[in-house]
């Protein structure tokens, strides 16, 4: 079905403690259904594969860099879902309240704009705010960090996501 | 397009829009065949040029959001995401 071939079990199992690491380090928690968790992996290493970055798995990606830049996991939406629901999209990461056993996982709903609205908001990208500053200020749109410098750095180093998805915030 | 057939009891027209990486793509698959309905299905993104394009607009109609997995009963009624209660209260 695919054109490719399917990443093995030790792929799998070791971008499954690379991720795990990186989110225990970064304070955030996969789920803890290995199971599960193993075949959203799965399916990233699939997407990396196909499309050559790691597209959510839940969601359609269009293989395109710029249009799938929010859904590159860990996505834009992932920390405002586990504020809201306790777990990202796809179940992938889940907060403390899940992993604990207090709250169940359920399906969340899609906090994507659509297609349709996504076209929308690249017509109007105007925020600006003009104040005397010797440097911009980066904003990671994935986990918030802030940084004041010439470009934004090549990896956040709170969560460790690639330069190209922070945002010029002042 | 290429759709699947998955033989089983007669439920009804059920058609699923699906991914094939998804997750809970995958466990409402497995609620349908544990249900033992019949049903046809499509991964959306395993289509490729003017077929996926036709494909998504399709979806659109069912879905403007265009998010997975999409039931869709007898050309009518929806059931967005893996709504395990809804989906057995409909076709269980």
């Amino acid at each position: 079905m695919n054109d490719f071939d399917e990443p093995t079990a030790d792929e799998v199992d070791s971008y499954y403690l690379k991720v795990k690491k990186d989110a225990e380090s970064s304070g955030y928690h996969l789920n803890a259904d290995v199971e599960f968790t193993k075949e959203l992996l799965k399916s990233i290493l699939i997407n990396i594969k196909r499309y050559g970055h790691a597209a959510c798995p839940c969601r359609l990606a269009s293989g395109d860099r710029q249009d799938d830049l929010d859904i590159i996991c860990p996505c834009d939406y992932r920390d405002p879902d586990l504020v809201d629901y306790g777990a990202c999209y796809c179940g992938l990461y889940i907060s403390g309240v899940i992993l604990s056993g207090e709250k169940k996982l359920q399906p969340i709903p899609e906090r994507r704009p659509s297609p349709d609205e996504r076209e929308e908001m690249k017509a109007n990208t105007g925020f600006k705010i003009s104040t005397e500053l010797s440097k911009p200020v980066w904003r990671c749109k994935v986990c918030g960090y802030l940084c004041a410098r010439d470009k934004p750095p090549e990896i956040c180093p709170i969560c460790k996501v690639s330069g190209d998805r922070f945002e010029k915030f002042i | 397009m290429v759709m699947q057939h998955v033989e089983g009891q007669d439920k009804g027209k059920l058609v699923l829009f699906a991914l094939s990486t998804c997750g809970w793509c995958k466990k409402t698959r497995a609620l349908i065949e544990d249900i033992g309905a019949s049903y046809d299905y499509v991964y959306v993104d395993l289509e490729k040029g003017k077929e996926r394009e036709e494909v998504i607009e399709m979806v659109k109609k069912w879905n403007p959001q265009v998010s997975f997995p999409i039931l869709v009963i007898n050309d009518e009624k929806t059931i967005v995401g893996f709504k395990e209660d809804e989906i057995k209260e409909e076709i269980g």
